[in-house]
This record gives C-alpha cells, structure tokens and sequence, in this order.
C-alpha cells in the first residue's frame, strides 16, 4: 500500500544487541518507509521488544546502524531527547503516570519537554482524548480506567509529541477481548491517517489487515518478511509455518 | 484496575476516603489516642502523687505534691516546647539536607553516588550523642557573615547537630522511596524526552511522597524524643528545666511525678504520631 514513499524514515542495519553474552538480536536489518505500518511478529524472547527500544534509543545497541529520520541512533553524541522527540512509544503495561489525570498525562511532556504554550497544549490534549473516544474521562486518574482506556490516554500521550514515528509495544497483550478492540481501532486509525507505525503484536488478524510489511522473528534474527497476505498465508521457512500454525 | 504490586499507585476514589470501613476508622482522632490510654496514663501520675504525698509526710508545713507539681508545670511545659521547636528545626534542616543528599544517592555520576553513600553511612550509623558533641565543639559560636558578627547559640548548634543523622535517614528514605517506582515510569518518562531532573521531580518524587511519609514520620518521632539529649550538653530545654525545678524544690519525693509529667508531655506528643503513621502505612499499603 503505502511502501515505497520516499525515503525510509527508519534504516536498520546489521543490528547486534546483546545482554551480557546473550545476543538478543544479531544481524538485523530493515527499512520502513514514512506512512507505513511494520508488525513484527514471534514467539516470546525473539528480541522483538528489545528492538523497537533500539529504536528509541532506551537500549543501547552494540554494533550495527539504526538511523530515524538522518538521526544516527549509536551515534555517541546522539541527542537522545531530539530522537525521543521524534518517536512515540506505547507500552503493554501502558505505564501511564498514576498520580496525574489523563488530561494532565497527555499535557505534561508538550508543556515540559516542547516548552509549548499551556492553553495551545490544553486545547490539543482535548481533541486528543476526543480522538481516542475518551471525552468526559479527562479528569479521571489512570486507576479509575479501564486497562484499554488507560492505553488509549497512552496513546493520546504519545501523539501529543507529534512523532514522526510511533512504537507499539504489545500494546494489546494485557487487555481483554473487548477493551482490545478500542485500542486496535484506534491504531488503525492512525494506521490510515499515514502515520508510520511500528508494532510487536501478537494480533495476527490484526496484523493482517493492517500492516503493510510483516517480519517475523525467531531467537532475535529476522527470519523472514513480507506482505501480510504473502507471509500469513504462504510462509516461506519451516519456522514461520511452525509457529503461526501454533498462532492462528 | 491496573494490575500491580504497587497499590500505593492506586489513585482512589474519593469515596474510600471517607468511608466507614475499618481501615479507615483508624485516621479517627479516637483511634489514635484512645481514652483508654489517656486513662492508662492519668492513674501512673496519680499513683506517683499518692506515692509522693505518703512519702512527704511530717512535712505539713509545705505545699501539696499536686500543688508543687502545678506550680511547675508551667515551666516544665515551657522546656519541653522548646524540645518541639527543637525538633522542628531539626527536622527541617536534617529533610532539606536529606532529599539532596538522597537524590546524591542515585545519581549516575558515580563519584557523587558514591561520596553521598559514605556520608550517609558515616551518619547513619554514628551515635547521636557523640555527633552533638561534635558539633558543639566543632562549630564556632560566632560567624562572620558578610561583614557582620552573627552568633550561634548553643540551641542552634544542637539543631545542627541532631539534623545530621536525621539528613542520613531521610537520604535513605528517598533513595528507598525512589527506588520502589516501578523502572517502567523512567521508562515511559525516558521515551516522551523528559530529562533525568525532570522525571525525578515530577514523576518519580510525586509518586514516592506517600510510600515515604511514613518513615518520615517514625524518624520525626524518634528525633523528638532524642532532643533531650541536647540537655546534656548544656541547652536550656525539658529535661534541664525538670532536673532544674527539682533542684530548686529539694524534695526527693518529687522526681518520679515530676519526671513523669515531662514524659507524658512527649508521649502525647509521639504517641499520636507514631498511631498515625501505623495508619498511614496500612492505607498506602506500606510493609514496615
């Protein structure tokens, strides 16, 4: 759909990261054209969310180039800020700040980070939380909402950076069928708005109808990629068959 | 609900707070100082003062033991307010000292880290005693600030001196208390490029306030019972001005009631506090 725009807004290239003598990703490389929407599925410890914080820069990586936007990510004098500026990310466990209002987790970082005017942020904040369905919960605090509502204010929190690129980490994997349904409708939103998205996701339907590229990875190298309807249907490794026959 | 090993996290609805449950009968002023404990304590003073009147026998001549005790209890009340005002001062320097020296803990500059764990050991574990004593003969007893003389009073320097182990406990309390936020607010606080500065003080402390009221409460406790230590070394407070009455009074059979009426002043004073820090702890779920 959406590949091929321009240049790519995410290159990644022989990516190594390891934890102590564990190597969790080896030889990773990949591009991600602007406007496109990246899953990256596999079994549980393939180095999946240890890549999308590469990506960030929450994890340093250990040889190998990852550049966002020009910005080399392992470069030494990297402004980890300007980056973080650039790149929201969503977690599973939404980590939202308990002791402050949805309204007011969505404002804190515009306001402090972005030093923007506090009435312009308000007024963004609002129609953020509008965007996510969330209007009337602007006051409530992260413990009176439900799991998806939380990670909807998560996500609001995030835009309200307006990243260039957002990071979904599994941003579905604590919720319940119901709740999780509010949250992927509103990925996928964001999806057709053209903003580029990066997922972890177990959502295999999900991924299939929203993605534009797959990677599927196993004991953190990629082990294959493509279209979703190539990928998901006609796998081309024995290990993607094995663990999508155990996934679907 | 989020799920998590952090109930403190937990904003609650206002309802709970003003609910009836048991849990929350405990913030009840009853609660905390029970009218059986006030009657506990009103019976030792009284048996001290029939004790003290049986004793006193044979000298009809002078006043009642009730009597020379109400005759001093102004004084006696005056000392151990100014042990409070000691405290309080204490308390302040040692908890102003303390959230710097604690942020000192868990900086990433790994000297600064690592001088602020000697200088919170050293404290920590040095005797009270002696670091008041240290400071009074340490610290001069003039300065001069900008061109003018200013002296420091003994109290002053006492101040000082108990502040000291009360600024390594508070720094543990906040490293501790920082340290019990889940790594996932640095986390998310790390990827909406908040700075280090930032997320401590508008994440990471906000968050830990709760979890180390408590603590901060039993040391404040602790430190007020401990002020009269600066009696020893020559501060006109409490336990002076008692020992002073007695002196001026002569009788033996006034010390026991005497004594005991200084130490139902601090009881009712720390009684409550460390009732409601009980308290406290049981509603933010805080393991002692």
């Amino acid at each position: 759909m959406a590949r091929a725009l321009g240049p790519p807004l995410v290159v990644a290239t022989n990516v190594e990261k390891r934890f102590g003598s564990l190597v969790v990703l080896r030889d990773v490389s990949f591009t991600v054209a602007r406007g496109e929407t990246v899953c990256v599925i596999g079994p549980s410890g393939s180095g999946k969310s240890t890549l999308l914080r590469c990506i960030n820069a929450l994890v340093p990586i250990d040889k190998g180039s990852i550049s966002v936007e020009g910005v080399e990510v392992n470069d030494p004098d990297l402004d980890k800020l300007a980056l973080r500026k650039k790149v929201g990310m969503v977690f599973q466990q939404y980590n939202l700040f308990p002791h402050r209002t949805a309204l007011q987790n969505v404002m804190m970082a515009p306001i402090h980070v972005l030093k923007q005017d506090r009435a312009e942020v308000e007024a963004r904040a609002r129609k953020l939380l509008a965007k996510v369905r969330l209007e009337g919960k602007e006051g409530a605090y992260p413990g009176e909402l439900s799991g998806g509502q939380q990670q909807r204010v998560a996500i609001a929190r995030s835009l309200a950076m307006n990243p260039s690129l957002m990071l979904f980490d599994e941003v579905t994997a604590a919720l319940d069928p119901e709740t999780k349904k509010e949250v992927l409708v509103t990925i996928r939103e964001l999806a057709a708005e053209g903003m580029t998205c990066i997922l972890v996701s177990h959502e295999m339907s999900f991924a299939r109808e929203v993605a534009d590229h797959i990677y599927f990875t196993d004991h953190g190298v990629i082990v294959e990629h493509g279209p979703p309807g190539e990928l998901l249907l006609h796998p081309r490794e024995a290990r993607t068959r094995a663990f999508l026959d155990q996934v679907l | 609900m989020i799920r998590s090993d952090l109930p403190v996290l937990l904003a609650r609805p206002p309802a709970l707070v003003v609910g009836r449950t048991g849990e929350e009968r405990s913030f009840d002023c009853r609660g905390i100082l029970r009218p059986r404990t006030l009657a506990l304590l009103a019976t030792a003073l009284v048996v001290s003062m029939i004790a003290a009147e049986a004793q006193s026998q044979g000298a009809a001549s002078r006043p009642g033991i009730l009597a020379t005790l109400w005759l001093w209890t102004p004084v006696v009340f005056g000392g151990f307010l100014f042990n409070l005002l000691t405290s309080v001062l204490s308390m302040a320097l040692g908890t102003a000292a303390g959230l710097l020296l604690g942020l000192a803990l868990i900086s990433l500059v790994r000297p600064v880290s690592r001088s602020a764990w000697y200088v919170t050991q050293f404290f920590r574990n040095a005797p009270w005693l002696v670091l008041l004593f240290y400071c009074m003969l340490l610290l001069p007893f003039e300065v001069l600030l900008f061109g003018q003389t200013v002296s420091l009073p003994a109290w002053l320097k006492a101040s000082v001196g108990l502040a000291l182990p009360v600024m390594a406990n508070v720094a543990e309390i906040v490293r501790g208390g920082v340290q019990s936020i889940p790594d996932t607010q640095w986390q998310a606080a790390d990827s909406l490029a908040f700075t280090r500065l930032q997320t401590i003080r508008m994440i990471i402390l906000p968050q830990c306030l709760k979890r180390m009221t408590p603590p901060w409460m039993n040391l404040y406790a602790i430190l007020t019972m401990a002020t009269t230590l600066i009696s020893i070394v020559g501060v006109q407070e409490g336990l002076t001005l008692t020992r002073a009455a007695l002196v001026a009074d002569g009788r033996v059979e006034l010390f026991v009631p005497m004594y005991l009426m200084l130490l139902m002043f601090f009881f009712l004073y720390c009684y409550p506090i460390a009732r409601w820090t009980i308290a406290l702890e049981r509603r933010f779920n805080v393991k002692a």
